[in-house]
Formats: C-alpha cells, sequence, structure tokens
C-alpha cells in the first residue's frame, strides 16, 4: 500500500468512523494481518476500544478475520474496499436510476449498516419511505420486498458468506471464530418470507415515548418473541456488480462519442444480454449472433436488419476495436472487447490529461509517440511538425513528469552516449499507475482542504445553525414575521457572504472529489484487468 | 575499474554526452540559478476543465454530504470517550454523557463474529452495588443490628461478584458461557431517586427567553 492510499484510507475513515476505527484501521493497514492484543499494544489504545472498532471494521466488509492454529484469530484489512467509500454516492444514484426511489434506499441501508437481513432492510426502507409520503398513506413491504427480490436477480445485491449449520453436536469446544462460507448457488438465493405489515410513521406526539425507549431497549430483545423469520441470513451490496454496470455506462458512452446514438444502443444491448453470462474479469463478452441482437433491440428501435448487420460491421472495423467478429454464423457472431475497451479508455484519460495540463501541442507529441510506439528525438520533431526547441522542451517536460519513458538502443557495447539510440515511448500500464497515484493524492489534498475551510469557519456555521433552529421551533409555534426577520438579523451580512462563500468552496471541493473518483475507476479497471491478462 | 577512475580525474569538464544534441548550443546563457525552494502554489500555465454541473451532478453532491452527516450519527460512529474532568462533579451521576465505555450501541450478530470481540458488561453488576452501600448506612440508626447485618450481606455479595469475575477471567480462555449479561440500564437507573430524563442541569436557561419579546432584555 503506497503512502498516498494509507493518508486517504485514514482520511475516509475518520471522516465515517471517528478516529478510534481510524486508528485501528489505518495500522491493520500498514502492518497487515495481526492478532487482537498485539493490536491494542501497537496503537496503545484499550483493549475495549480495539474490540468495539473491529466489529465496526468486520460489519461494514473492511476487515475480514482468519482463524490461524492455535486457535489465534487475526485480522486484515482491505485497503481497496476502504477507497470504496468515496464511491458509495454513485452505487446509490446508479440504483436511483435502475429502480427508482425504493431500490435507493435499500442499497443506502445496505451500504451505511454493511450488511442486513431481508426483513430488517424491508423494514427500514419501508418506514423512510412512509415519512416521505402524505399523510395517511404507508409504504407496503410487499412492494419493497419486490424491489429488493428484483435487485438481487440482477445481483446487484448479494448473500454474505454465513455461520456454517453443524447438524451433529460438536465434539469439542467450538472454534474461537466461526469461519463464514458461502455457496456458488445460494449467493443470489432469496428466502421464501411473507414480509406482511406497512411503513411506520414516527409521529411528533410520540415524543415523551422518545425517553422510555432508551431504557426499554435492553428488554426489546426480550419482549419481540416473534423469532426472524431469516435469522442468520444476510446481505451485502454487490460492488463488483455495480463496477461492470459503470463499465458498461463508459463503454457506451465512448460509442455514442465516436460514432452515433444508434451504434451505442446496439453496443448498449450487446452488453445488456450477456450481464449475467459473462464473469466481470473476463476479456470479451460471449459471442452474440447478429440474429439475437435484432431480437433484443429495445422495442422503440426499429431499425431493419440489414442496417443493423451494417452497423456491427462499421464497428467491428473501427480502429478502437471495442466490437469484434468473432465467426460468421448466425448472420455473424459479434463480442465485445471488453479488456480492450478499457485499455482505450484509459489511454484517453492520459490523453486528456496531458492535453488539460501542458496544452495541444503537447498533446499532439503525446498521441503521436503513442502512435509510433518508439520514436526519435529527431523524429518526432518531424513528424509533429513542430519547432526543434519546443518539441525538446515539452518532450522533456513530459518525461520529467513521468508520461513518458526513454529506451536505449547502444549500438556500441560499451552504451556510449554518443552511440547510443534513446527513443521515446508511452508505457500505458506504468503511466496509468502514476496517475493513479496522483488522483490519490488529490483526493486526499481535497478532503483536506474541505476539513481545513469548515474548521475555520466553525463558529460562524455553529452560529447560523442555532439561528435555523431558532426560526423553526418559533415558526412551529407560531411568531410574526417581524420577530422572524429580528431573528434573521442576527447574522450579520458580511457573515452571510462568508456562509455562501464558504458552501460555494465545500461544494466545488466535494464535486471535485466525484470527479476524480471516476478517473480512478477508469484507471484502477484497466489496471486490474491488465495485470490479470498477465 | 582503473578506467573508470582514471576518466573521472582528468577530463573533469567533459561531459559524457554531445550537448547540442540536448538543445543547449555553445556560449549560449544558461537559465538562472534556482535559490529559494518552488512556491507553494505555482501559477498554473491552464485553467482546469469546469466541473459538471446539472441535475445529476448536484443529486450526487447533495447525496455524498447527507451520506457524511448520516454516518457521523449512526451508532457505528465511535466517539472517544469524554476526558474526565478535572474535580468528581454532583452532576456526574446524573448525566449519561456518553455510552458506557464498553457498551456497543448497536447489536451485532455475535455468532459471526470471533468470540473474543465480545465485550462483557459484568462491571455494572459491581458499580450497583457500591451505589447501594453508601445509602444504607444514614437510614436506620435506630436498629444498629439490622444495619449491621444488612452491610454484611451486602459485603458477602459484592465478594461473591469479584470472585465471580476472577474466576470468569481464569476460564475465559478455556471455555466460554453463552449467557449474556442484558445491560441491566433501567436497574441502574431506579438506583437514583430521580427520573433522569427530568434531570435539568441549567444549560439551556437564557437561551428561551427570545419566545416572549414584550419583556424588555437586559
Amino acid at each position: 500500500m503506497t503512502q498516498a492510499e494509507i493518508k486517504l484510507c485514514s482520511l475516509l475513515l475518520q471522516e465515517h468512523f471517528g478516529e478510534i476505527v481510524e486508528k485501528i484501521g489505518v495500522h491493520l493497514i500498514r502492518t497487515g494481518s495481526q492478532p487482537l492484543r498485539v493490536i491494542a499494544d501497537d496503537t496503545g489504545t484499550s483493549l475495549d476500544q480495539v474490540k468495539k472498532a473491529l466489529c465496526v471494521l468486520v460489519q461494514h466488509n473492511l476487515v475480514s478475520y482468519q482463524v490461524h492454529k492455535r486457535g489465534v484469530v487475526e485480522y486484515e484489512a482491505q485497503c481497496s474496499r476502504v477507497l470504496r467509500i468515496l464511491r458509495y454516492p454513485r452505487y446509490i444514484y446508479t440504483t436511483k436510476t435502475l429502480y427508482s426511489d425504493t431500490g435507493e434506499l435499500i442499497v443506502e441501508e445496505l451500504l451505511l449498516n454493511g450488511k442486513l437481513t431481508m426483513s430488517a432492510v424491508v423494514k427500514k426502507v419501508a418506514d423512510r419511505l412512509t415519512e416521505t409520503m402524505e399523510d395517511g398513506k404507508t409504504m407496503d413491504y410487499a412492494e419493497v420486498s419486490n424491489t429488493f427480490v428484483r435487485l438481487v436477480d440482477t445481483h446487484f445485491v448479494q448473500r454474505c458468506p454465513s455461520v456454517p449449520t453443524t447438524e451433529n453436536s460438536d465434539p469439542g469446544p467450538p472454534p474461537p471464530a466461526p469461519t463464514l462460507v458461502i455457496n456458488e448457488k445460494d449467493m443470489y438465493l432469496v428466502p421464501k418470507l411473507s414480509l406482511i405489515g406497512k411503513g411506520k410513521r414516527r409521529r411528533s406526539s410520540d415524543e415523551d415515548a422518545a425517553g422510555e425507549p432508551k431504557a426499554k431497549r435492553p428488554k426489546h430483545t426480550t419482549d419481540n418473541k416473534e423469532p426472524i423469520p431469516d435469522d442468520g441470513i444476510y446481505w451485502q451490496a454487490n460492488l463488483d456488480r455495480f463496477h461492470q454496470h459503470f463499465r458498461d455506462q463508459a463503454i457506451v458512452s465512448a460509442v455514442a462519442n465516436r460514432m452515433d446514438q444508434t451504434s451505442s444502443e446496439i453496443v448498449r444491448t450487446m452488453l445488456r444480454m450477456s450481464e449475467i453470462t459473462t464473469s466481470s474479469s473476463a476479456p470479451f463478452t460471449q459471442p452474440l449472433s447478429s440474429n439475437e441482437i435484432f431480437r433484443s433491440l429495445p422495442v422503440g428501435y426499429n431499425i431493419s436488419k440489414q442496417v443493423l448487420d451494417q452497423y456491427l460491421t462499421l464497428l467491428a472495423d473501427d480502429p478502437l476495436e471495442f466490437v469484434g467478429k468473432s465467426g460468421d454464423s448466425g448472420g455473424g457472431m459479434y463480442v465485445i472487447n471488453l479488456h480492450k475497451a478499457l485499455a482505450s479508455l484509459a489511454t484517453a484519460t492520459l490523453e486528456s490529461v496531458v492535453q488539460e495540463r501542458f496544452g495541444s501541442r503537447c498533446a499532439r507529441i503525446f498521441r503521436l509517440v503513442l502512435q509510433k510506439k518508439h520514436i526519435e528525438q529527431k523524429q518526432v520533431e518531424d513528424f509533429a511538425m513542430i519547432p526543434a526547441k519546443e518539441a525538446k522542451d515539452m518532450l522533456y517536460k513530459m518525461l520529467s513528469e513521468n508520461f513518458m519513458s526513454l529506451q536505449e538502443i547502444p549500438k556500441t557495447p560499451d552504451h556510449a552516449p554518443s552511440r547510443t539510440f534513446y527513443l521515446y515511448t508511452v508505457n500505458i500500464l506504468s503511466a496509468a499507475r502514476m496517475l493513479l497515484h496522483r488522483c490519490y493524492k488529490s483526493i486526499a489534498n481535497l478532503i483536506e482542504r474541505r476539513q481545513f475551510e469548515t474548521k475555520e469557519n466553525k463558529r460562524l456555521l455553529e452560529k447560523s445553525q442555532r439561528v435555523e433552529a431558532i426560526i423553526a421551533s418559533m415558526q412551529a409555534t407560531g411568531a410574526e414575521d417581524a420577530q422572524l426577520q429580528e431573528i434573521e438579523e442576527m447574522i450579520t451580512a458580511p457573515e452571510r457572504q462568508q456562509l455562501e462563500t464558504l458552501k460555494r468552496n465545500v461544494n466545488k471541493l466535494d464535486a471535485s472529489e466525484i470527479q476524480v473518483d471516476e478517473t480512478i475507476f477508469l484507471l484502477e479497471s484497466y489496471i486490474e484487468c491488465t495485470m490479470k491478462r498477465q | 575499474m582503473a578506467s573508470r577512475s582514471g576518466g573521472r580525474g582528468h577530463g573533469r569538464g567533459q561531459l559524457t554526452f554531445n550537448m547540442e544534441a540536448v538543445g543547449i548550443g555553445k556560449g549560449d546563457a544558461l537559465p538562472p540559478p534556482t535559490l529559494q525552494p518552488s512556491p507553494l502554489f505555482p501559477p498554473l500555465e491552464f485553467r482546469p476543465v469546469p466541473l459538471p454541473s446539472g441535475e445529476e451532478g448536484e443529486y450526487v453532491l447533495a447525496l455524498k454530504q447527507e451520506l457524511r452527516g448520516a454516518m457521523r450519527q449512526l451508532p457505528y460512529f465511535i466517539r472517544p470517550a469524554v476526558p474526565k474532568r478535572d474535580v468528581e462533579r454532583y452532576s456526574d451521576k446524573y448525566q449519561m454523557s456518553g455510552p458506557i465505555d464498553n457498551a456497543i450501541d448497536w447489536n451485532p450478530d455475535w455468532r459471526r463474529l470471533p468470540r473474543e470481540l465480545k465485550i462483557r458488561v459484568r462491571k455494572l453488576q459491581k458499580e450497583r452495588i457500591t451505589i447501594l452501600l453508601p445509602k444504607r448506612p444514614p437510614k436506620t440508626t435506630e436498629d444498629k443490628e439490622e444495619t449491621i447485618q444488612k452491610l454484611e450481606t451486602l459485603e458477602k455479595k459484592e465478594e461473591e461478584v469479584t470472585s465471580e469475575e476472577d474466576e470468569e477471567k481464569e476460564e475465559e480462555e478455556e471455555k466460554e458461557e453463552e449467557e449474556e449479561e442484558e445491560y441491566d440500564e433501567e436497574e441502574h437507573e431506579e438506583e437514583t431517586d430521580y427520573i433522569m430524563s427530568y434531570f435539568d442541569n441549567g444549560e439551556d436557561f437564557g437561551g428561551d427567553s427570545d419566545d416572549n419579546m414584550d419583556e424588555a432584555i437586559y
């Protein structure tokens, strides 16, 4: 784990789970797999705090445990999983576009709580939806269950590994930690539950009852005598499936930018048909015949078979090689080259970064070197039609920033510099890694800056919150406009200005984080698929 | 080797590569030497591309900020215990400033977690008995024998609890009992004579006076 990744993980854990969890999590990421007592000793925190933190981390799938010999349980952190916290809003928004508000809330609850049983999810989501509905209407559990089942069918939600059921009596003492297993078939199997009920609205008249639950809380579990039907079956969000969806989206929009809407629709259809059949790490999808594609096109599109064939031929002949032709049966068998597509997307990202950072002339040189693979300095000046001095300057700038590298080809065995060819080349994998590292650093900087800005104006923020609370309570009890005006004037005009600036800055920083995370996704997918291929 | 060290000794001014190839001709002015570290925020040559705006961007942004706020309120956000103030105050007994340090606010499924992560809350029982003791002596001064007997039984109970705890610590590594100690917060609360929610420590005083604007504010 690079220092930049560790720093980013530490900031994310601190913001979302607090300092204690952050300390334990970062320690585990740095030092690898460790048992409980060693963690407590090394970090200097009390054993109870460490236990609490580990419970939270295991619940959220950020840390996994393993039983070693002699009964020692070792905990290991998944650094890449911690970095996914950045992407939670994107996951939730995607579900909203596909399954509307119900699906959005289901995935949100699963992400916020790590793992939940189906009955718990349905209850929570129904309650939340009922809150937002008009008075008198409630959300039925059945509707939420249906959306949940649909999410499981399309693999967006999957079952967590569960405790194996031991039918025979235990011969010896039970193990110190359960070994969780999951059967491939069971991963998307929804238990038959009949969840009947409606969402409950939290009424304001229950305010005095709010004091009681605190005392009644320990009795709650014993009062609830009904056995939970799906006890022990936990569900989590399937992040890989979301990544597959993002990748498909990126490919479709790339095709739309390069060609036109219809071809992107064709590619989208092809990807949709191979969603469940192709694993997420396959280099290309299963071959699809042109007839199948024609049948599965969305209803609104009435293009004739010949036009479809023409489009497919165009796509297959495109130098970017998103679509390839793998055979002629069934009117032509076509595949989508996923790895090639990801490589093209990563290359496009690199080109765009070079263009925005160094200018369009540098971008021209960069594309030239990409095209020619290995090229000498003199040839760069000739091919790019850029004066020698500028070309040299730009080449060295890109070289110093590690977008390019030099390949030496000696003419003589003594490698004398005056008798050696120096060729410029772009190694996409290493440039992508370099850029990814920079992305991690920049998100860490963005988060720190945002925290700094919020801390600077803490007093002002608290004041404005208090004023809002006062105004809200006064409006509830019915106050005149003049009184409300006076309260609002408690915040002076320059202070209001300051608050506006702060809000704008924080929004800009947040939006930048989301944007950088999209780049991170593309680069990580490309690096992952290239490493798998090797 | 000999040739390498010899090359370093004489002909110091010679470079290993051809200077003209790099682009620095003979007699060209070299750039001035840098005497200070590069500025912290160097001026950008090219302005960055504007961020995506529009409905989707704003929705995701709002979602992100909402999630951040929501996660702070969940029981998974562990706040460090409030540091003890310099002097023990009377109101400390009646103010539950945070979760009791050893308890977890949410109920994980203990079957899925290693057993060593389970936190015992037996300490509370011990606390309960110690609070009982100071109350007993002031009550019945008439029947001294009765009070002495009561004190003895209570002491025995406390000894039992402490001896239980010692035994447990020994057995912890060998055998685990599956009983779960109920977090008897209600009983603990009943030990004090006052209902917690009625206790007002006076911090809110003065903030509500904005309601009635007829009276003059001094």
